[in-house]
């Protein structure tokens, strides 16, 4: 177990190289400083002495690679792949274009986006389990057509109408909670309600279609032919039997998410105007701020693999077939 | 044991039989046009006895049990007929009263022990389940009760076992478990759905052993549904014989056995392998099953009956005689006379000494385990293990093992599927092992292998055309498009197919055609070496004999030879001139077939035959029992692999692993028993 | 000619999509056993009716893809001279839908504009009143209360006609034959073709209704430079269709290839194709089109002078953003197919082709990929709705399509910043949703049937 936890996480280090590299790429050499600078300062007439100053004040005006004018080590360290890419290795995110601090703003940030997405994880999973559980126990019924045609109905709605809904109905209509803002401490309460309320309707329609399946695809397994020949009831071979081997893929699908969560729902705290990780990242794409980009891509794919761990360890503990070595 | 006074002191005086169906009708899919699975069959079975429902794939056998327990699948529904256990309608029950008998009255196991208990659920609380549901007594002391049912199906320390989940246990074991399941309820009633099918004969004369000794203890009834007529003189006090969806012939097993009366019992006899028929061919029943989604005026079996006449192609045929006994057909039994088996061609002589088609040294096969943050090697599963081998042309070689023991993996390393990691493979002179790229290529030529299941033998996207050419294509012979035509043609009459057949897909052929399909191709290369691969376990034994019939002519028609991995003893006695039997990696006993089988010289090829159930009540037979499993390749026993199994280990065989001795030419054995010291 | 025909980078590609597709029903009309599972489709009703629905679509987005130059006069030697705007067959059918266009906002069917406007009265004093519609109901005489009237006199008159046109294309199918015609109305055929007949009989009326009115009225408001809703959405539905197909297009052949190849091959070349995936799956995919598109605009605006029109850029963007989304939506599949593979490779068939001496290529050629064929139309179909959907997203946190493109997205995004107006501008959400929803819709329907019709596991359950 120790074994393949060390050797997973040496597994993770090329392909955390390899998400550096393509941002690299991405970033700097499709490209290059001086269009960033150019773009930032507005395009056209800008005067090269402009874009200097502007790439000095950020840090850009280093040589990609490798520094000729250095000497030693600092030939390859005091480069731009070094200073902004290779420093995410040791967390170090910088300073994003508009000179604020990345770390610390994502330490702050982090709060809010997990004071809305776990809840919305956490209760969508149980509303959708048991949605899933009725529409299994009912199957072949008109229940579950109904209820499978609603799914799929709920499903064809595009998220940003059920936000759109939420606020108007919730907000503007009823006039119940506000419709976006936040507050810090207890108070934060009515701001929540309303965005993990929709997340979770949002999110009904594939939940609770994919459990289902999964359901049924237990239930046709010789096990569960095994326990009804001892004379078990239904609901019994459901709850005890079916569920517990269909939890195995929902509860891995979850963990794997789970790090995730950290970054939020970008749509979701944008619009419901949340101080989280993701509306940091909409802002920052919005702004054009590559250096607050940047920084989330990284940590977003360090967070996935993470959650890859997790989850080859949660099937050890949830399923006793499976053993890591 | 109180398992057993129970169910005793329970007992009234038999007037009624236990379980009676009366024209028993289930149907599947859908209404408009239904598969009439099971049709008008009646039965019944009385206190304490077996009765065995024995029937071919596909004849309705298994759907007879779950309409019994109401547990049929859900396009199935009962449509007509009654169900009654001890007088009582099943069918009148309400789904809670059903579910009361479920488990309780009516006790129930399957086929695949595998796959037939919660793999995330301790076995000890799946038996605990079904004690707290129809045990009222053992209530508070369930998990004694759950300990004392492993006791009595047999399972060493069993106390610890209950805390096991089923993959840590083996399908023998499972098995096991899903009777102490069926027992928690105390059944009247156990219906057996194949249960030793899907495991090997040594543990399968086990799983027998323990029912009929269940039996003996509790005096419950046994419905047990097989298609192996082995398993019914084994196990049977009356037989029911099905065919598609009806019942043809109930008898006692005496009878039963002695002076089968349909037409169809007599076939299934006649096409079962033995030593004794080596000289001839088996009876073959011609055709195949009906399909069920019509409703039938005539016999059923009427298209495959060598005596059918008008009559039965015109009326639906009467039972005749009792429920008891009796048989469903318009021929009185004097009526059918012997029908004589079709004769083989005789050119087939053995190869006199000479050289050697194919000779195994040595061979050896490992899988290497990776462990550890490096994955370095940390072990090697050794499938097979220094095995020695030889093959005259034109003879039959069999390779017999349980499963497990390494025979496939030799098969596929011999036509170079699977790397060797030491030893030669000699064809013809030319060491297999050394050979790579275009030369083994070319030399793919000469042998060829036929495999199990003619499901996925073929490609199912694919004309039989192009499957068949597809070995001539890829070694560049057979000419231009028309000519290989011509050349599919002929092969696939050769196997006796029409030559239409190279125009239609591998799914609109049954089991036993697509096998003769997977022949023809293996023969498209004009191969001197056919590696048989099980061909015949996944078939029935009607077709099965077609099958052998085919090898047979073959092998005198062509001169080839074949290495016949098997594990059905009987096959191998009509088949195989020589036998190596395998035990985990290594062949243990090597010789004449004849000699092997009469008088096997190891222990563990006497356990393995003894286990052998024989179509023969009166057969009286001592079954040496095998303790535990075979042990896993990875981490075999030290000295004799067989050592922990065998009834007469001594010191030596813990030390070293005895060498092989030729006990007279062409017989080897590796045993200390046989050593001279 | 009184047009110069122009292909667009996304055209060409529709052109070789439909070109596929219409090789892919040659070929498996002539193959049973690949046609089996499309009569399985033909014969669920569900399936059906989603057909009609998206046959529906793919005909607008079709004759959107037909672009050309119009011609805008002669020149000296009489030569044609072709205007530099780029519009499509579909364009120049929508006719007055296309150029009748409002100052600014205006509700469906009204009459006057949505905001009050200082106009000049004919005595020359200024009133602050909602000026009347340039095009909007000008037929109707001022103060005209019989505006409901006239309005269900001409859906009434559209929908005979678009029930004329329904029955007429359905004689045309059936050859003229009157008892083919009932027996397919009937549902006395073996397939449940009447479903489709009667769903198309739905959106026929629909359709003539609303094409009737739409010559007279605005029938879903016009947006905020005065444009037609109801012509947008129709518009959108090519950005739709070609976010939804092309990107599983561009990405089908990385995903089939590393796919069977990492299953079949392992050793090293899993391990590069695992590594690949892995490390493009570990980006999240929102940030990873983020970075990509944003590098994009970037080079975009440098580089403005590379692009002849707007058109032609706001294209290429299209192109990119299906591009870089197959880049992030290759990797479920390619693992599906590799998981396929290793299952394939160790089957008894694909063995007996190397023990005959089989080469590695054909065996994957001819074993492999036949067989896993199925679930790669499985993907591409479930894919489609969710594609469609992401679109809509993406244009709304400003990473989709360009502006200028018409879109789903862009048709919320820019209704979204008037939700705050009293009273609501509801009328483009409105009719995006109604759009979107029915085409994805369609589209889950669709595909749930294609999978069951297709996935061998899922047959056997029933």
């Amino acid at each position: 177990m120790t074994a393949y936890i060390v050797r997973r996480m040496l597994y993770a280090l090329p392909i955390l190289l390899g998400v550096n590299a393509l941002t690299f790429v991405l970033f700097f050499v499709v490209n290059s400083p001086d269009d960033m600078a150019r773009m930032h300062l507005g395009n056209k007439r800008v005067t090269a002495e402009a874009v200097q100053a502007w790439k000095q004040e950020h840090g850009y005006e280093k040589p990609l690679l490798i520094n000729h004018s250095a000497q030693g080590a600092d030939m390859l360290t005091d480069t731009i792949l070094y200073e902004k890419s290779l420093r995410l290795f040791l967390f170090d995110f910088g300073q994003s274009d508009s000179g604020r601090d990345i770390s610390h703003d994502i330490s702050q940030r982090m709060w809010p986006s997990l004071a809305i997405a776990v809840p919305t994880l956490l209760v969508g999973l149980a509303v959708n389990i048991t949605f899933a559980l009725l529409l299994a126990f009912f199957r072949a019924s008109y229940l579950d057509f109904w209820g499978v045609v609603l799914c799929v109905a709920m499903m064809s709605i595009s998220s940003l109408f059920y936000i759109i809904g939420g606020q108007f109905l919730v907000g503007k209509l009823l006039n119940l909670v506000p419709i976006s803002g936040y507050d810090t401490g207890l108070h934060a309460w009515k701001f929540m309600v309303l965005p993990v309320v929709v997340g979770i309707v949002g999110s009904i329609g594939s939940g609770t279609r994919w459990y289902r399946t999964l359901f049924l695809e237990e239930i046709h397994r010789d096990y569960v032919r095994s326990a009804r020949a001892k004379g078990l009831s239904e609901h019994w071979v459901l709850f005890r039997h079916v569920l517990r081997n269909a939890l195995i893929p929902i509860l891995t699908g979850v963990v794997v998410v789970l790090p995730l969560l950290f970054i939020g729902s970008l749509l979701t705290e944008s619009f419901f105007g949340i101080p989280g990780l993701g509306s940091y990242t909409i802002d920052a794409i919005n702004r054009q701020d590559f250096a607050i980009v940047r920084a989330m891509v990284f940590l977003g794919a360090v967070l996935y693999i993470i959650g890859l761990l997790l989850t080859d360890i949660s099937y050890t503990m949830v399923d006793p077939r499976v053993r890591l070595d | 044991m109180s398992l057993i006074e129970n169910v005793m002191s329970a007992q009234p005086a038999p007037t009624e039989a236990l379980l009676t169906l009366d024209k028993l009708t289930t149907h599947l899919g859908s209404e408009t046009s239904p598969v009439r699975a099971v049709d008008e069959v009646s039965l019944n079975i009385q206190r304490g006895e077996t009765f065995v429902l024995l029937g071919e794939s596909g004849c309705g056998k298994s759907m007879i049990a779950l309409s019994i327990m109401r547990l049929l699948p859900h396009s199935g529904r009962i449509v007509g007929g009654d169900i009654r256990l001890d007088g009582q309608s099943l069918r009148a029950l309400s789904e809670a009263e059903m579910r009361s008998e479920r488990g309780g009255r009516i006790g129930m196991i399957f086929q695949e022990p595998m796959t037939s208990l919660n793999p995330v659920m301790t076995v000890g609380e799946q038996v605990a389940e079904a004690v707290r549901l129809h045990d009222r007594e053992s209530r508070g002391r369930i998990e004694e009760r759950v300990v004392e049912l492993f006791r009595a199906v047999g399972i060493p320390d069993p106390q610890r076992r209950t805390r096991d989940y089923p993959h840590q246990l083996s399908g023998g074991m499972k098995q096991r478990i899903m009777i102490a399941m069926a027992l928690a309820g105390r059944p009247e009633l156990l219906i057996a759905d194949e249960p030793t099918t899907a495991l090997d004969v040594t543990i399968q004369a086990q799983v027998l052993d323990l029912l009929k000794q269940l039996q003996r203890d509790t005096g419950m009834s046994i419905m047990l549904i097989t298609h192996d007529l082995g398993v019914v003189a084994e196990m049977a006090d009356r037989v029911g014989v099905m065919y598609a969806g009806q019942m043809m012939e109930i008898n006692d097993v005496e009878g039963f056995f002695q002076n089968p009366v349909h037409p169809y019992s007599r076939k299934l006899f006649r096409s079962v392998p033995k030593a004794e028929k080596r000289h001839q061919g088996l009876d073959v029943i011609p055709g195949i099953v009906p399909s069920l989604n019509q409703a039938f005026d005539c016999c059923r079996f009427a298209d495959r009956c060598e005596f059918a006449h008008d009559r039965c192609r015109t009326q639906l045929p009467p039972w005749r005689g009792k429920a008891q006994s009796g048989y469903r057909c318009h021929l009185a039994p004097e009526e059918v006379p012997e029908s004589v088996a079709p004769a083989l061609p005789t050119r087939h002589s053995q190869a006199a000494a000479g050289k050697a088609l194919l000779d195994v040294r040595r061979l050896k096969v490992h899988f290497p385990i990776h462990k550890g943050v490096l994955r370095r090697v940390a072990g090697q599963v050794k499938a097979v293990d220094g095995v020695d081998l030889k093959i005259d042309s034109g003879c039959t070689v069999a390779l017999v093992g349980e499963s497990g023991c390494g025979k496939t993996t030799v098969g596929k390393a011999i036509i170079q599927l699977n790397r060797l990691t030491d030893g030669q493979i000699l064809f013809d002179g030319d060491d297999l092992a050394n050979v790579r790229g275009r030369r083994l290529r070319r030399l793919r030529r000469e042998f060829q292998i036929i495999f199990q299941d003619p499901a996925s033998s073929m490609n199912p996207r694919m004309l039989v055309e192009d499957i068949v050419a597809e070995g001539m294509i890829a070694q560049g012979i057979g000419g231009d498009r028309k000519q290989r035509r011509l050349l599919v043609e002929r092969l696939l009459g050769q196997v006796g197919m029409q030559p239409a057949a190279a125009d239609r897909y591998p799914h609109e052929f049954s089991g036993g055609q697509r096998q003769r399909i997977a022949i023809a191709r293996a023969l498209a290369l004009e191969p001197r070496l056919i590696v048989c691969d099980e061909p015949t376990s996944a078939l029935d034994v009607s077709v099965q004999a077609q099958v052998l019939n085919l090898l047979k002519e073959l092998q005198a028609e062509l001169g080839l030879s074949y290495l016949f991995i098997t594990h059905n003893i009987s096959v191998v006695a009509y088949l195989a001139h020589e036998v190596a039997v395998m035990y985990l990696g290594r062949i243990v006993e090597y010789g004449e077939v004849g000699k092997v089988l009469e008088n096997p010289l190891h222990p563990y090829t006497a356990a393995l035959l003894s286990a052998v159930p024989v179509p023969d009540p009166a057969h009286e037979r001592e079954v040496i029992k095998l303790q535990g499993d075979m042990p896993s390749p990875i981490d075999p026993p030290t000295g004799c692999h067989f050592h922990p199994r065998c009834p007469h280990a001594r010191a030596v065989c813990r030390e070293r692993y005895p060498e092989t001795i030729e006990v007279e030419p062409g017989r080897r054995v590796s045993c200390w028993l046989m050593s001279p010291q | 000619m009184a047009f110069q025909p122009v292909i667009l980078w996304t055209d060409a590609l529709i052109y070789l999509l439909l070109g596929l597709a219409a090789a892919m029903v040659w070929y498996t009309r002539r193959h049973e056993h690949l046609a089996a599972p499309w009569q399985r489709v033909a014969r669920s009703r569900t399936g059906q009716a989603a057909m009609v629905v998206l046959l529906f679509y793919v005909v607008v987005g079709v004759l959107d893809t037909l672009h050309f130059n119009p011609k805008s006069g002669v020149d000296d030697q009489g030569e044609p001279i072709y205007s530099t705007e780029v519009l499509s067959l579909f364009d120049h059918i929508a006719g007055s839908l296309r150029t009748q266009r409002e100052k600014t906002y205006s509700a469906p069917f009204a009459t006057h504009l949505f905001s009050k406007e200082n106009i000049e009265q004919p005595d020359g004093s200024m009133l602050r009143d909602y000026p009347r519609l340039i095009y909007g109901g000008a037929h109707l005489q001022l103060g005209d209360d019989s505006k409901l009237q006239d309005i269900a006199l001409k859906a009434l008159s559209g929908a005979l006609k678009g029930g004329a046109v329904w029955l007429m294309l359905l004689i045309v199918i059936c050859r003229a034959n009157r008892d083919r015609l009932a027996r397919l109305l009937g549902g006395r055929l073996r397939n449940p073709w009447h479903v489709g007949a009667w769903t198309a009989f739905g959106l026929a009326l629909l359709l003539g209704a609303l094409w009737e009115l739409s010559a007279f009225y605005h029938v879903l408001g016009t947006d905020k430079v005065g444009e037609g809703v109801f012509f947008q959405s129709l518009k959108s539905i090519r950005t739709g269709l070609v976010i939804g197909t092309l990107t599983t297009l561009v990405m089908l052949p990385a995903a089939i290839l590393l796919g069977i190849m990492a299953g079949y091959f392992r050793g090293w070349v899993d391990d590069v194709i695992q590594y690949l995936y892995t490390t493009l799956n570990s980006i999240p995919g929102v940030l990873l089109i983020a970075a990509a598109v944003l590098m994009m605009q970037i080079y975009m605006s440098n580089h403005e002078d590379d692009f002849n029109s707007v058109t032609e850029r706001a294209d290429l963007r299209l192109l990119f953003l299906c591009l870089i989304l197959g880049v992030t939506s290759w990797t479920s599949l390619c693992r599906l197919l590799r998981g396929e593979a290793l299952k394939l490779k160790e089957l008894e068939y694909v063995q007996a082709a190397r023990a005959f001496g089989v080469g590695n290529f054909r065996i994957l050629l001819r074993h492999v990929l036949p067989n896993v064929m199925h679930i790669v139309l499985i993907t591409i179909v479930l894919d489609f709705s969710g594609l469609v959907l992401a679109e809509a997203v993406l244009s709304y946190i400003n990473i989709g399509v360009d502006p200028a493109t018409n879109s789903w997205g862009n048709m919320i995004n820019g209704a979204r910043l008037e939700l705050a107006r009293e009273p609501v501008v509801w009328w483009s959400l409105l009719a995006a949703f109604v759009f979107m929803f029915t085409l994805v819709l369609a589209a889950n329907l669709f595909s749930d049937v294609v999978r069951d019709a297709f996935d061998p596991r899922l047959r056997q359950q029933r």
